[in-house]
């Protein structure tokens, strides 16, 4: 049996919305676990456009998906919330005395009073390459990430993809497959420069065989593949393959969410607009995974969002405590748990 | 002004009118085009605003740059028309432009 971990608050989701969440949250004392399909904070602000500006924040003329990810990190500190990265939330069951357990693909329990969903737009998961029938090989012969290097010992490997995933893969699994191939579909890499000289090296020596093209056609039986056709401008070859690894990105998806129970609108979850709470007692959805009339995809309304959800929590989690109003500016309780009260 | 028309995986023809300086993937998103999902709002950042120049146009609109063919790769059923309709800034020249919508973005 897995250990139980005992909270106020999980957050299923940690891009900014739910980093500001537990601001909020904390600022009314109650303790939040966040956890992740990504491997770091920062959601799509991370994972889409870490580089990139963004000129909406008030406050904030200009800021980065990282820099504005950093600045979050940075104000919550003072609440230690615990993070739990490369993790999907797969369950979510309200038990007898009204507490949820919250379940994650990992194995691990969460007991919690509330459960605020900050998913965005869903979790992030693997693209699937455009090859018929690819599904019947999942999870058996084809993989989109590599739990045990051992899956593929002895096997006859192709890896598709251009970036560090595709290319540091091959280069780690290499000395143990039995043949291995790279498949991209043009000749520049976006990979770390240092590891496609490393691939070149072995394509160089014929430890490594590089085709420039793309996968058409994957043949076998019972999820387990027996050739690939790569299809080049010059033409399709059909190759010997016993593993495939695609590399092709994230794309997000709903994914369980959508078996917890909860009314649904267009695959957004539907709130109330005073206390951001779904269809289900307990449970509130904040930021770009739900809905309300007028509803507005922005990383401010999600702010603002969390600051409402916030109030209808508390007076969950300590039922009959007044729940009071302050402002960090005055009141030195809140000072306190910042930590900036002289 | 140009007119740009979008054709979709099953044949449907959308004919926009889209002004000088937009983006071809805002005109698709403006006028309800379907199969354009552009999830990242146009930072070139997520390939799911993916789209084929039709044969007559590919001179005109030109080689998607680094940043951008980096983005294909993620792309579903890249072909040597892909661009990132993202990508694509509308001038006079563009004016009768057609693109075609692929099956589908991811």
């Amino acid at each position: 049996m897995s250990e139980m971990t005992k909270t106020d608050v999980v957050i299923i989701g940690a891009g900014p919305v739910g980093l500001f969440a537990v601001f909020e949250l904390g600022l009314y004392d109650l303790k939040c676990h966040l956890i992740d399909i990504l491997d770091r904070p920062g959601g799509q602000c991370a994972e889409l456009y870490p580089e990139k500006p963004i000129y909406d924040i008030p406050a904030w003329p200009e800021i980065s998906g990282q820099g504005l990810t950093d600045k979050l990190m940075e104000q919550i500190k003072p609440f230690a919330p615990q993070f739990h990265f490369n993790r999907m939330v797969t369950r979510l069951e309200r038990q007898p005395d009204g507490q949820f357990h919250v379940e994650t693909d990992e194995g691990e329990i969460f007991e919690t009073k509330v459960v605020v969903i900050a998913a965005g737009g869903g979790s992030f998961q693997p693209k699937r390459p455009p090859v018929p029938g690819i599904e019947a090989f999942e999870g058996k012969s084809v993989f989109y990430s590599v739990r045990r290097m051992e899956e593929f010992r002895d096997e006859d490997l192709l890896i598709v993809g251009g970036g560090d995933s595709a290319l540091d893969w091959a280069l780690n699994l290499q000395p143990i497959a039995r043949s291995l191939t790279v498949v991209h579909r043009r000749a520049e890499f976006r990979a770390a420069p240092d590891s496609v000289k490393k691939m070149f090296e072995l394509v160089e020596s014929g430890s490594v065989r590089f085709e420039l093209g793309q996968i058409s056609g994957l043949k076998g039986e019972d999820g387990q593949l027996s050739s690939a056709t790569i299809k080049a401008a010059e033409g399709e070859t059909e190759i010997p393959v016993t593993r495939l690894l695609p590399f092709f990105g994230l794309t997000m998806k709903l994914g369980p969410i959508a078996d917890w129970g909860l009314n649904l609108h267009e695959n957004l979850v539907p709130v109330n607009v005073e206390t951001f709470e779904t269809s289900e007692p307990g449970i509130f959805a904040i930021g770009d995974i739900n809905w309300y009339p007028g509803k507005l995809k922005l990383i401010l309304s999600g702010f603002h969002e969390a600051a409402l959800m916030t109030q209808a929590a508390k007076r969950i989690v300590s039922p009959g405590e007044r729940v009071v109003f302050q402002y960090t500016t005055s009141s030195t309780s809140l000072q306190k748990k910042l930590g900036v009260h002289s | 002004m140009a007119k740009i028309t979008f054709v979709t995986f099953d044949g449907v023809r959308f004919d926009t009118d889209a002004e000088n300086g937009s983006t071809v993937m805002e005109n698709a998103i403006r006028n309800a085009v379907p199969g354009i999902d552009a999830e990242c709002g146009g930072a070139c950042a997520c390939a799911t605003c993916h789209v084929y120049i039709d044969d007559a146009w590919k001179d005109v609109t030109g080689e998607p740059e680094a940043m951008e063919e980096d983005m294909l790769d993620f792309a579903y059923d890249v072909r040597p028309s892909s661009r990132l309709s993202c990508q694509i800034r509308v001038s006079d020249e563009l004016d009768g432009l057609v693109v075609h919508v692929p099956e589908r973005q991811a």
